[in-house]
């Protein structure tokens, strides 16, 4: 059905696409813009970004997403920072420089032109940022701080103390809600997207479950954008939001839109352990700790002595031993991987034996304890609250957890899927990031394509349909995606089983985790190919969902979101298997250099897996999309 | 160290808006002192599942403070007894074996019961829209280093930028104003150069907004706190003061 994928590239040199590509798409002019109807999925930064930048443009917008405030969305909770190329610091950064590191660390996995545009419009953020009044950290002199993060060697990530995330979200809320106020965004709170409605092969809109009176409603548009986050919520315990989940996207995958590079996820290195079984998610501490706090472990094995007994020469500060040039700030995939390393060992600390410490004393010696409470208070503070241990006298602990999800919906350089008129933006996509994503990269890439990226291409698309009313939600294709909504909710309804849908959520990451988690093997993957599907057939069977679907049931609205995750998790291990390499944070153990470390296989992957839904029960379609490298020369990473 | 306690719960049951709510007596036994309070709640409703009973509705997402989206009354204290804490980071090991402990959701005319403990908060929302942004739209933006801001000025505007809309001034106020939220949002724009164009309009609409869904405020002080993230009444006084003025100055920009 597809043959190999066409990104539309534009052609020209690395620095002009853009620009170029800019000057040659079609515009909609002032006037028509209002013609137009676009329901954006989603109101994180990439969703309230967009809707708040495409409403100031005059279409008209609607904005669903089932939270009961547009600021809650998970993107509030990212805690480092944003990288831009402003070179504000003198040390060499460049846009070019930017891309270079992101298509690095991304271990060459990604579009050099989508990263290459990421990187020129990082600059544009920080003033649109700043001005909408975004307290990012300053110098006494009143000009901007930057400080440096995993994977880079010069200082371009802009903070807000260890708030980042929730700032910018913050930020592009105040524009949503002053577009809301203008009236030119509809905003429907507590509205999960649970069908894309398809006409002609084009996407035309959505159909959404009210979640306090289980209302089922038709949205029509003649576009629609999803910016509804990532998948990590697959491994149960992640440092995601609990209601994080794959939803949305798979539901316009399983109408069509391609799933790109599903094994792509990455654990963070710095989370804090897991106590017990109760646990209902994990914590990550920022990365930026790492710029201050040394990694280290005992050199013993199941060492029982207190932190402070253990003298230097018994430790074994593992990440500057082996990486003497980037010492603690490798990028997060070698960073979690070499502290798996050293648990696995049995040289892993805390109660469970499941952590490695993170060390503040040499820099509060350094720098003294104000300086640190300054640059770090609100993580301290927080690590205390959650394992009752004061930072400031012992050592943290930490542990790798899954945070983010390189892979996502397919989209093109445009940001649109193979299905025509369905945008994916952030973390839903799958574009920028490659197999692993740097630091403070997260944020930027949410903002550009909302603020700077889609308000352009969008009108690119719907210049062909001026004048043309957006379908009625009259139409049967809305009534049936209605219908097929109403029948999956009393189908979880009336399953009357016996075990509730958390408990078969926990026991799919336990599966994930140990199967398609840090390290990943063949023999793990056909196990998680074949045992995914069989507890999936058990939940269908015997999960019990309680109440009724015409009020708020979060029992009902988790039933969905659980099962297509099952379906997520299936495939995400077909991909791992196919892809006979170790890139960024896909580590397959069958490919590894002699000193263990990722051995990627450029000759026969340098290309996106996009897959193609084929109905229930039969596996998905494997597409590639080529990719080509012109300015950059693939290298082994080298963080030595 | 972490042991296990056993806990008799009184939560606050209701099955929809307009429903009748009553309090139902759970016995919580077995609860790691490790436990959060809302992983508390996941396993007393893991265990009503198990029994055929509808599970306890309470909202929740990120469980690190930083969303909003969690808020109870436990013990009749917003967020419980922990200091600067929101619900999803306050721990058991704040509470002790044999401990009887009162759930209930946020009380205020204005944040409507959805269910259980769950209530609607859109009142906030609509604060935020009626002035809590600059207007600027995107790409008319000057290079961000243009305008220098003091150090303490931004540091001052960042400690009002780190509200995170959960509500709990609301449900801890006597006259549920929602005034520490309103003047949070107020002074964060205020402070900062790029707030000025707009400072009297905002505050004159955001804070008559407030009044026309929550009570108004009296300087009781409660807000403060129950404040989860240590905002301070400060932010109160600067918003009247500069309430004042913007009533003046805008009276004289309309002639």
């Amino acid at each position: 059905m597809l043959g190999s994928l066409d990104a539309r590239i534009p052609v020209g040199s690395l620095e002009g696409k853009w620009t170029d590509h800019k000057f040659s798409m079609r515009l909609v002019n002032p006037n028509n813009k209002r013609r137009f109807d676009v329901i954006v999925v989603g109101s994180g930064l990439a969703g309230a970004s967009a809707a708040a930048s495409l409403g100031e443009l005059g279409y008209r917008v609607k904005v669903l997403t089932y939270h009961d405030s547009p600021r809650r969305a998970h993107s509030i909770a990212a805690q480092g920072g944003i990288n831009a190329a402003k070179n504000y610091q003198n040390d060499g950064d460049s846009v070019y420089r930017l891309f270079y590191d992101t298509i690095k660390g991304g271990d060459y996995r990604a579009r050099e032109a989508n990263v290459y545009r990421l990187a020129e419009v990082s600059v544009d953020i920080i003033d649109q940022a700043t001005a909408q009044g975004v307290p990012f950290a300053r110098e006494y002199g009143g000009l901007l701080d930057n400080r440096s993060f995993g994977g880079a060697q010069v200082s371009r990530t802009f903070y807000a103390r260890g708030q980042t995330g929730q700032q910018l979200l913050l930020g592009a809320y105040s524009a949503l809600m002053r577009q809301v106020a203008a009236g030119t965004v509809e905003l429907h709170t507590r509205s999960e997207m649970l069908e894309l409605v398809m006409h002609d092969g084009r996407a035309v809109g959505v159909v959404t479950r009210d979640l306090i009176t289980g209302e089922i409603v038709s949205h029509s548009a003649h576009a629609v954008v999803l910016a509804t986050g990532g998948y990590g919520n697959v491994y149960f315990l992640s440092t995601n939001a609990k209601m994080c989940n794959v939803t949305a996207a798979w539901r316009a995958h399983r109408k069509g839109a391609l799933f790109a590079n599903p094994c792509y996820t990455q654990i963070h290195p710095t989370c804090i352990p897991a106590s017990d079984d109760f646990q209902s998610k994990l914590t990550l501490m920022s990365e930026s700790l790492r710029n201050d706090g040394r990694i280290w472990v005992p050199q013993a094995h199941e060492d029982g002595r207190d932190p402070h007994e253990i003298p230097d020469s018994d430790r074994d500060y593992f990440l500057e031993r082996k990486y003497p040039a980037f010492g603690n700030l490798v990028p997060r995939d070698v960073a979690s991987r070499n502290a798996k390393t050293v648990v696995d060992e049995g040289r892993g600390v805390g109660p469970l034996r499941n952590g490695v410490y993170l060390d503040f004393s040499g820099a509060m010696a350094r720098d003294g304890e104000a300086v640190i409470r300054a640059k770090y208070g609100n993580l301290f503070d927080m690590y205390e609250r959650i394992t009752g241990e004061d930072p400031y006298r012992v050592p943290m602990r930490i542990y790798p957890a899954t945070h983010y999800t390189m892979g996502g919906l397919w989209v093109d350089y445009e940001l649109m899927s193979n299905v025509p008129g369905l945008f994916v933006l952030g973390e839903a996509n799958f574009s920028d990031h490659g197999a692993n994503r740097l630091g403070a990269s997260a944020l930027m890439q949410g903002l550009a394509d909302g603020y700077f990226v889609l308000p352009y291409t969008i009108g690119n698309y719907l210049s062909d349909f001026l004048g043309d009313p957006a379908l009625g939600t009259s139409e049967p294709v809305f009534a049936d995606a209605e219908q097929a909504v109403a029948d999956e909710m009393n189908r979880w309804l009336s399953i009357g089983g016996t075990r509730s849908v958390d408990h078969y959520h926990r026991e799919l990451g336990k599966l994930v985790w140990d199967y398609i988690g840090m390290a990943r093997n063949k023999t793990g993957l056909e196990k998680a190919i074949s045992e995914i599907p069989a507890l999936r057939d058990e939940y269908h069977r015997n999960v019990r969902v309680l109440g009724s679907a015409d009020t708020l049931n979060q029992s009902l609205e988790k039933a969905g979101r659980v099962a297509d995750l099952f379906e997520l998790g299936e495939l995400m291990a077909r991909d791992a298997l196919a892809r006979e390499e170790s890139c960024g944070g896909h580590f397959r153990e069958e490919h590894q250099t002699e000193e263990g470390e990722a051995m990627r296989d450029d000759e026969n992957f340098t290309h996106v897996a996009a897959w193609e839904w084929n109905g229930e029960g039969t596996p998905q379609t494997r597409h590639r999309e080529e990719l080509e490298f012109e300015n950059v020369e693939l290298t082994q990473r080298s963080y030595k | 160290m972490s042991s296990e306690i056993n806990l008799t719960l009184q939560v606050w049951r209701q099955p929809g808006p307009q429903a009748e709510g009553r309090f139902v007596t759970y016995e919580a036994k077995g609860i790691s002192t490790d436990a959060s309070f809302l992983e508390m709640l996941d396993i007393v409703n893991e265990r009503l599942i198990e029994n055929g009973e509808e599970p306890i509705v309470f909202e929740s997402d990120c469980r690190e403070g930083i969303c909003g989206t969690c808020g109870l009354m436990i013990n009749g204290q917003a967020h419980g007894p922990q200091k600067s804490t929101a619900t999803c980071q306050l721990h058991m090991r704040s509470f002790s074996d044999g401990d009887h402990i009162v759930i209930e959701p946020w009380r205020a005319t204005s944040f409507p019961v959805l269910r259980d403990l769950a209530v609607d908060r859109r009142a906030m929302d609509a604060i935020i829209a009626s002035g809590g942004y600059i207007s600027v739209n995107t790409g008319a933006a000057p290079d961000a280093n243009l305008t220098p801001v003091p150090k303490e000025t931004a540091d001052t505007a960042f400690d009002a930028a780190a509200c995170i809309g959960c509500g709990a001034c609301v449900a801890a106020c006597p006259n549920s104003a929602a005034q520490l939220f309103t003047a949070a949002k107020v002074q964060h724009l205020n402070l900062l150069p790029q707030g000025q164009a707009q400072r009297w309009a905002r505050t004159e609409a955001m804070v008559e907004t407030m009044e026309e869904f929550f009570g108004s405020c009296t300087n009781h002080g409660e807000c403060e706190e129950a404040c989860p993230k240590d905002i301070p009444i400060d932010f109160i006084a600067w918003t009247n003061r500069d309430y004042i003025k913007a009533k003046v100055k805008n009276r004289k920009l309309a002639g």
